[in-house]
């Protein structure tokens, strides 16, 4: 089944791992590839690396230099996508500077909403754009929020808010504030809370997809087929009562696996393809297939809209988390990017699915039956991609362009476009 | 449908079902309304009331409802046979079968005295209240049932099939001539490759079929396309026949909801509604222990299965009403089962105190909630969803785990699986049984839940799209035996049964529609 790997431990000399995760999945892979462990000091070739280490690495007093044949898991700078507010924030500049330029993407309806960019829910800075926000919750007073700490992950410090009173703390001229400026630990952001989310057996859920990112300039993403919806365990209920409940609010997996009635069995996750039969059942075929269009819409225009400001290191690639809810009209919303996605397993089929995952990954980024060279030119063989598809590759969609070939740039999840969105390839 | 043949006493008994029919009513309505239009000649009324009725769609509706009867009702042979015939005609497997029931019944009470509960209890208001109020989530806090077993599994079922004997017909005669290796002893005639062949032979392999995962290639998605295209004319139709012709190649995705109740014939109205409302009180006003039952059965299948644990809750709005619907008794008089009896409290023997246990006549077993959990896919509201559950359990589900000679009967689908594999794959049939593995052991639970929680549920509804379209069960058996040829490789290294059933053990990643091909047409 994995024939891709592993091709080289014969040939060449093996390749040196290192890696400041133990778990399964990873291990499991660079072993069965034959590759050689080595401690993070030493030369190796392939380092998958906590965040925290990518910030020593590529802090300017360490002075480290990476050679050709050295390939690392993220971007020195993947901040600027994957911390909320940093990530927020890139979006908005992109949507004005593509409003500035004139270009038909920023199209605005009559009530100044993007209509083609309107994929993150509307968010504040706290404390920053606190008297923002108090002057747009005025406007709809009856509006539920959802506050996040930026800094942290898993749920943690996440609460719903539909009264000013509970912000307090964090109003500009509250006294606790005044004299100490906030530090990453106390800002926050604060998002319009969508309370009509699509329910499926009446819970709530959420989407994680994977996306490779192997170059920002141009741009070259893949998005891995074998995404899951995470459900909550128990039923959705939009009722004020039911604010504090977070087992019914917050689909992540470390809230729900404190629950009573949390199944270990399948973890409340469902495969996309499972999603995909439900909805194209019920629902249609078409409103199916625009849905899961729009998905990857969203995903190429929020990696472009970080594309400039990200230093596109070639050593570097990253394989994001995108957590994504989808209304009740069908419509998805990018709620975070993950740096490090969780690569614990929590059941079989996740350990299988995660398996792939890094297979897959490994892939693309070092192909098969040659030495790792960061010089080479990023394209993957069609049958290394695995369960991966070409999400968008901007070089070969340039190219195409010039040769007057439109439709070959971006290869969809089911290769179907509806005619209301410009064309995969004509996405700038 | 050229059903020409048919015997006076079959047209009676259609014109009488349709005469007590809703629709007969309606009929009668929509001619009244006819009269009553102003265009209407006196003259000619006969004539321009029936184009009348055909223009307003009644006609279709008259062929749907006579489509849906010669489906659900067997020709009956000249002279009529006494009804305890029509159920089963082979007294042993008749006999067999009522011995069967006992020993279910009895576990049942045994049950109810081990844990000292009663077989149906009412239940106080405010209980009736609060369960109202969860209705959409049962799941939540159901009953206790960590005493609570399955009263049997299909392995159970399978070791009372294997036991079968006719008395008048002794296997070892049969030895020399065509030995089976098989350990299914009931001789049944069973169709054999070349008419299972003819049978689907719209499945060809070199007639496209939908839902053959090929995405990339262009021609599957144009050809998809054109599937839709015309499916959806085939769905304007609005006339079952021509729904079951189509899907014989299978229902795209978005269009099998529709055509599944095209072909069941199922077109819900009020009355439906209010059928099924009646029923949930019926389940609000009496805890039954077959509740219990059911709600194990969901929670050790459903609730652990990653395809299927989202519609927990719809599974039990579907089993709980369906355990009280007394229209499942009518499938009864062509089931060799009997529903079980019960008296009150008492009065053991007294017929005026006999009551159905339970109301529907059905005693679920471990894994019967699987057939209702493919269909969540399909269907978003309970009622529709009911009501697909119910026709299809009625039309085949039944024949599943009762014991009876019909060739769609779980005997006969055992029997024709050893049969295939034995002149398909004989060199495979006699390695597993050689090391102690007897196939049908293996293929079994398979055949008794439809492939339901084995396969993928793309796949499972593919599969079902074959069942209705060809009005068979035959297929289950034919795929099982493809399964098998597929796997044979590995199948031929196992020395052990633990070992085969290991082989066997995750179909998850099977395309059902190729392998069938394969195995129907390739050889
Ligand atoms: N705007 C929103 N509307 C509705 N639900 C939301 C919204 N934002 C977040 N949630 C819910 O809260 C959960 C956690 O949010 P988010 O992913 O932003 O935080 P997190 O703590 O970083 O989670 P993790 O790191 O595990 O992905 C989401 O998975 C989602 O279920
Ligand atoms: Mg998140």
């Amino acid at each position: 089944m994995y024939q891709n790997q592993g091709l080289t431990s014969s040939r060449m000399a093996r390749l040196k791992y290192a890696t400041d995760m133990d778990k399964s999945v990873l291990m499991n892979n660079f072993e069965t590839r034959g590759w050689v462990p080595v401690s993070p000091d030493d030369d190796w070739n392939f380092y998958w690396a906590n965040v925290q280490s990518i910030r020593n690495i590529f802090s300017v007093d360490c002075g480290y230099r990476l050679t050709d044949d050295q390939v690392i898991n993220h971007f020195p700078n993947h901040v600027e996508l994957t911390r909320k507010d940093l990530m927020v924030k890139n979006i908005k500049r992109y949507r004005k500077d593509l409003d500035k330029e004139g270009s038909l993407l920023a199209e605005k309806d009559e009530n100044g909403r993007y209509i083609h960019l309107d994929f993150i829910p509307q968010t504040f800075m706290l404390p920053a754009d606190y008297n923002l926000f108090v002057e747009e919750f005025r406007k709809n007073p009856n509006t539920t929020w959802i506050m996040k700490p930026c800094g942290k992950a898993r749920g943690i410090g996440i609460f719903l808010v539909n009264k000013l009173s509970q912000l307090k703390k964090w109003s500009r001229d509250s006294k606790t504030n005044n004299f100490t400026p906030p530090t990453s630990k106390d800002t926050y952001v604060i998002s319009k809370y969508i309370d009509n989310p699509l329910l499926i057996g009446g819970k709530k859920f959420d989407l994680r997809l994977y996306v490779l990112v192997t170059s920002f300039r141009p741009l070259k993403c893949y998005l891995f087929r074998l995404g899951f919806a995470r459900f909550c365990t128990v039923k959705y209920n939009a009722s004020i009562n039911e604010l504090d409940n977070m087992f019914v609010h917050l689909t992540n997996v470390s809230i729900q696996k404190q629950g009573d009635d949390y199944n270990a069995v399948h973890g409340g996750k469902w495969t996309v393809q499972n999603l995909r039969l439900f909805l194209e059942s019920t629902r249609g075929k078409e409103v199916t297939d625009k849905l899961f269009d729009e998905i990857q819409w969203e995903i190429v225009h929020s990696l472009k809209a970080v594309s400039g400001i990200i230093s596109n290191d070639r050593h570097c690639f990253e394989c994001y988390g995108y957590d994504i809810i989808i209304d009740d009209n069908l419509k998805p919303w990018l709620i975070e990017v993950n740096a490090s996605p969780s690569l614990t397993s929590t059941t079989s089929s996740d350990r299988i699915m995660k398996y792939k995952l890094i297979n897959d990954v490994i892939n693309i980024v070092i192909p098969p039956g040659q030495p790792p060279d960061v010089r080479w030119n990023r394209v993957p063989a069609k049958e290394h991609l695995g369960n991966f598809d070409v999400l968008y590759d901007e070089e070969l969609a340039q190219q195409d362009m010039v040769s007057g070939d439109p439709k070959k740039a971006g290869t969809m999840f089911r290769g179907k476009r509806d005619g209301s969105r410009p064309s995969p390839a004509t996405w700038k | 449908m050229g059903e020409s043949n048919l015997s006076k006493s079959y047209m009676q008994s259609l014109i009488e079902d349709l005469r007590t029919s809703k629709l007969y009513t309606d009929l009668q309505n929509a001619a009244q309304a006819e009269i009553s239009k102003p265009t209407i000649r006196l003259s000619e009324i006969k004539k321009g009331v029936q184009t009348g009725l055909t223009n307003s769609g009644w006609d279709r509706k008259l062929r749907n409802a006579i489509f849906n009867f010669l489906q659900t009702h067997p020709k009956v042979p000249y002279p009529v046979p006494p009804p305890e015939h029509v159920k089963e005609p082979l007294q042993f497997l008749r006999k067999a079968q009522l011995q069967w029931e006992k020993r279910i019944l009895k576990s049942l009470n045994s049950m109810c005295t081990e844990l000292n509960i009663p077989l149906a209890r009412r239940r106080p208001d405010k209980e009736q209240k609060e369960m109202l109020q969860k209705w959409t989530e049962l799941g939540i806090e159901g009953p206790d049932l960590s005493q609570i077993r399955p009263v049997y599994a299909p392995k159970d079922f399978l070791e009372v099939i294997l036991g079968l004997q006719n008395p008048n017909y002794r296997t070892s005669d049969t030895a020399g001539f065509f030995a089976m290796w098989g350990i299914v002893q009931v001789p049944l005639k069973v169709k054999s490759i070349d008419e299972l062949r003819l049978q689907y032979s719209d499945m060809a392999i070199n007639q496209c079929q939908s839902g053959i995962d090929d995405f990339v290639d262009i021609p599957q998605e144009l050809f998809d396309m054109e599937r839709v295209k015309l499916g959806r004319k085939v769905i304007a139709a609005n006339h079952g026949p021509i729904a079951q012709e189509f899907s014989k190649k299978g229902c795209p995705t978005s269009l099998r909801e529709h055509l599944w109740r095209q072909i069941l014939c199922i077109e819900l109205d009020e009355v439906d509604v209010l059928y099924y409302e009646q029923l949930k009180v019926n389940v609000l006003q009496h805890d039954l222990l077959v509740d219990s039952l059911l709600y194990k059965d969901v929670k050790l299948t459903a609730t652990n299965d990653d395809q299927y644990f989202v519609f927990e809750d719809f599974l039990y709005q579907v089993l709980l009403p369906f355990s009280r619907d007394t229209h499942v008794l009518k499938h009864f008089s062509q089931n060799s089962a009997t529903p079980p009896r019960s008296y009150i409290r008492g009065k053991l023997g007294v017929d005026e105190f006999m009551v159905l246990y339970p109301p529907n006549g059905v005693i679920p077993f471990h894994g019967f909630a699987m057939y209702v959990a493919p269909l969540c896919y399909l269907y978003k509201e309970t009622i529709t969803l009911y009501y697909v559950f119910r026709e299809i359990y009625i039309r085949f589900f039944y024949r599943l785990h009762s014991i009876s000679s019909h060739p769609q009967g779980i005997v006969a689908l055992s029997l024709l699986f050893e049969n295939l594999l034995q002149t398909h794959e004989p060199e495979l049939f006699f390695h597993l049984k050689s090391v102690g593995c007897q196939p049908l052991k293996v293929a079994f639970k398979w055949l008794v839940r439809a492939f339901s929680g084995y396969l993928s549920s793309d796949q499972v509804l593919l599969l079902w799209d074959r069942v209705l379209a060809y009005n068979s069960l035959e297929i289950l058996p034919v795929l099982a035996v493809a399964i098998f040829s597929f796997r044979k490789t590995n199948l031929m290294k196992v020395q052990s049964y633990n070992a085969a059933e290991a082989v066997l053990a995750d179909l998850t990643t099977l395309q059902v529609i190729p392998l069938i091909q394969l195995s129907l047409f390739s050889k």
